[in-house]
């Protein structure tokens, strides 16, 4: 059965809120892993996995799925906890997190749990896996989209570049690829570890379609990726988001990039998370 | 019993390289097999991959000198059902992009084939840096992968098409430089069998890629010595054939291995893993020792680095005294 997409805004913005409340509790009980990105992408992982993914959860190797590659597997818990809430297994499973025996290892692995397409960790690699999954669509006439998920820090690899250089070489308008742009990394800013600014200017100079958007405005992601989908061309959306987003005391801290909350620290996120989810409900659209 | 190999290669041969027997594999292929893809950086004539991609060429993909790239396309490619076979010179493949090698194609199962061309000193002239002789211990570390190192080249081209069955990533290690013709088409081959070219009991040369040719040599000449000594072609350096390695310390007491690569963590390193558990017996080494190459036409470096015929017999004498 294809999934039911939510369409609605505010269902999706409370989506993200459920991510947020959910990737931080895995994140307590696994005691390691990343906060920052995870809870900064929560607002794209509820675009992606509720509104713009063809997919199936309870039928992970649907033929004509379109296909989600997450680059930088880092940021996994929250896709984890995207992929429970959309059905692809039970919430409770999210508790296994970097647990011996889970199937949601700290970094994804392709063959422990259905519907990861790909094994990811070392950055760069999930890049190139997508330009391959775009190639064969199109040889084979398939119809599906291929979307990418890479991070700012991830592009002081080479790889992405080398990936992104086909990309555009061989016009693979299949292929949509998005940058979690947060400005920071393990040891601290992107622009002191690695300045990557101008990065638009840089994918366009690699004629690659760049738009860059503001990350944890959901309208803002759907109406990119309905624009990326009639440029023609492979394109690059750069989600300008702010890494801990939704938890004051997160926001903007590299430091927050790759510890998880203690007791004490999760119960004030959760209680910023609550009054934020009542603000939604009673938000008019 | 020895397997039937070419007749008269005591007194001569002729000589191609093992990269044409790949290259003439895939051509076959790529017309039995429509999921064959193959990719390339920027060496497509001197892989010989070119006689696909002239053929098939929407199915052969450049992408420039980028390695690590080129490992994760094809990885992408084989998780959507192609078979890629990837090209390029062992020093750049699987040299530069190993851990794209590890994590993309062998941690996630993803079917890619790996084509390392020039490997060993057969890159002669190029110098050091062309020159690949750590392929294999950095191939045969990794789970799920398999690791040949045909002796001629129509080894190479069987082995293309029994690479095909086997669903996981598959390293082949190729010379550029015309090497002997050993076999011929009826020869048995299988991945993960050694096959005993020459029968003998006093000692064994286990061998592999060009290096089989040397061991038949040295066997040859050893035997005017009164020693009798046992060839073994061992193609597959993973999985390895334990049987017969065992069967061989067993009924000849002594090995010796031959090999165009670095003495830590090649085939010899492999051999000895298998019997020290197993059987022990004396083992000697002929590789590369602990060195990097230099510029020189291949055969000068064959014998500098002493990987001929000669050298193996000094090891097998040497590894007879050990013998209880």
């Amino acid at each position: 059965m294809v999934f039911q997409k939510l369409t609605d805004l505010r269902q999706l913005k409370l989506m993200a809120n459920t991510i947020r409340q959910d990737t931080l509790k895995s994140l307590l009980e696994a005691k390691s892993g990343h906060t920052a990105g995870p809870l900064g992408l929560a607002d794209f992982f509820s675009a992606m996995y509720f509104n713009i993914l063809n997919h199936e959860p309870k039928n992970p190797k649907w033929e004509f799925r379109d296909r989600f590659v997450l680059s930088c597997g880092h940021v996994c818990p929250v896709q984890y906890t995207a992929m429970a809430n959309a059905g692809y297994f039970p919430k409770e499973e999210l508790m296994t997190l970097r647990k011996l025996g889970t199937r949601l290892h700290g970094h994804p692995h392709n063959g422990s749990l259905p519907g990861i397409e790909n094994s990811s960790g070392p950055l760069g690699q999930g890049t190139s896996q997508a330009v391959g999954k775009a190639l064969v669509a199109r040889m084979d006439g398939k119809k599906h989209y291929i979307y990418c998920l890479t991070s700012d820090g991830e592009h002081n690899e080479g790889q992405p570049w080398e990936a992104w250089m086909f990309a555009a070489k061989y016009k693979l308008s299949n292929l949509i690829a998005f940058i979690d742009r947060n400005y920071i990394q393990i040891d601290g800013n992107t622009e002191n570890i690695m300045p990557l600014d101008p990065l638009d200017e840089k994918y366009r100079a690699f004629n690659i379609n760049t738009i860059s958007i503001d990350g944890n405005d959901i309208s803002a992601i759907l109406n990119a990726v309905d624009s990326a989908k009639k440029s023609g061309k492979f394109s690059m959306i750069i989600l300008n988001t702010i890494p801990g987003k939704g938890v004051s005391f997160m926001e903007k801290k590299y430091e927050w990039h790759g510890k998880p909350p203690n007791d004490v620290e999760y119960d004030l996120a959760i209680k910023e998370l609550s009054a934020e989810r009542q603000r939604i409900e009673n938000e008019s659209f | 019993m020895a397997v039937k190999i070419l007749e008269n290669i005591y007194e001569k041969v002729d000589k191609v390289p093992t990269r044409d027997g790949l290259g003439k594999g895939l051509l076959e292929l790529g017309a039995t097999h429509p999921e064959v893809v193959v990719l390339c950086c920027d060496l497509t004539e001197s892989t010989r991959v070119q006689w696909f991609a002239e053929k098939y060429p929407d199915r052969f993909f450049e992408v420039g000198v980028a390695e690590q790239n080129m490992a994760g396309i094809a990885a992408g490619m084989a998780s959507e059902g192609k078979v890629p076979f990837i090209a390029s010179y062992a020093v750049f493949s699987p040299g530069r992009n190993w851990d794209q090698i590890r994590v993309s194609l062998c941690y996630s199962e993803n079917d890619v084939k790996i084509i390392g061309a020039h490997a060993g000193v057969s890159v002669g002239p190029d110098g050091a840096t062309h020159q690949a002789l750590e392929d294999i211990a950095i191939m045969r570390c990794l789970p799920n992968m398999t690791v040949l190192s045909p002796c001629d080249w129509i080894e190479a081209k069987k082995s293309t098409f029994h690479a095909i069955d086997n669903k996981l990533p598959v390293y082949f290690r190729l010379t550029r430089d015309k090497v002997p013709v050993i076999t011929t088409e009826d020869t048995p081959f299988k991945i993960g069998r050694a096959e005993i070219f020459r029968d003998g009991s006093d000692v064994t040369l286990v061998a592999s890629g060009q290096l089989v040719y040397e061991a038949l040599i040295a066997a040859n000449l050893l035997q005017k010595e009164g020693i009798s000594a046992r060839v073994i072609n061992n193609h597959t350096i993973k999985p390895i054939d334990k049987t017969t390695l065992i069967n061989a310390a067993k009924e000849t007491g002594a090995i010796v291995t031959a090999e165009e690569h670095q003495v830590i963590g090649g085939l010899g390193s492999a051999v000895a893993e298998v019997l020290s558990e197993n059987y022990p017996v004396p083992i000697k080494y002929v590789a590369v020792m602990d060195r990097f190459g230099e510029s020189g036409t291949p055969d000068e470096l064959m014998v500098k680095f002493g990987l001929k015929s000669a050298n193996i017999m000094e090891k097998a004498r040497e590894v007879l005294k050990m013998k209880k």
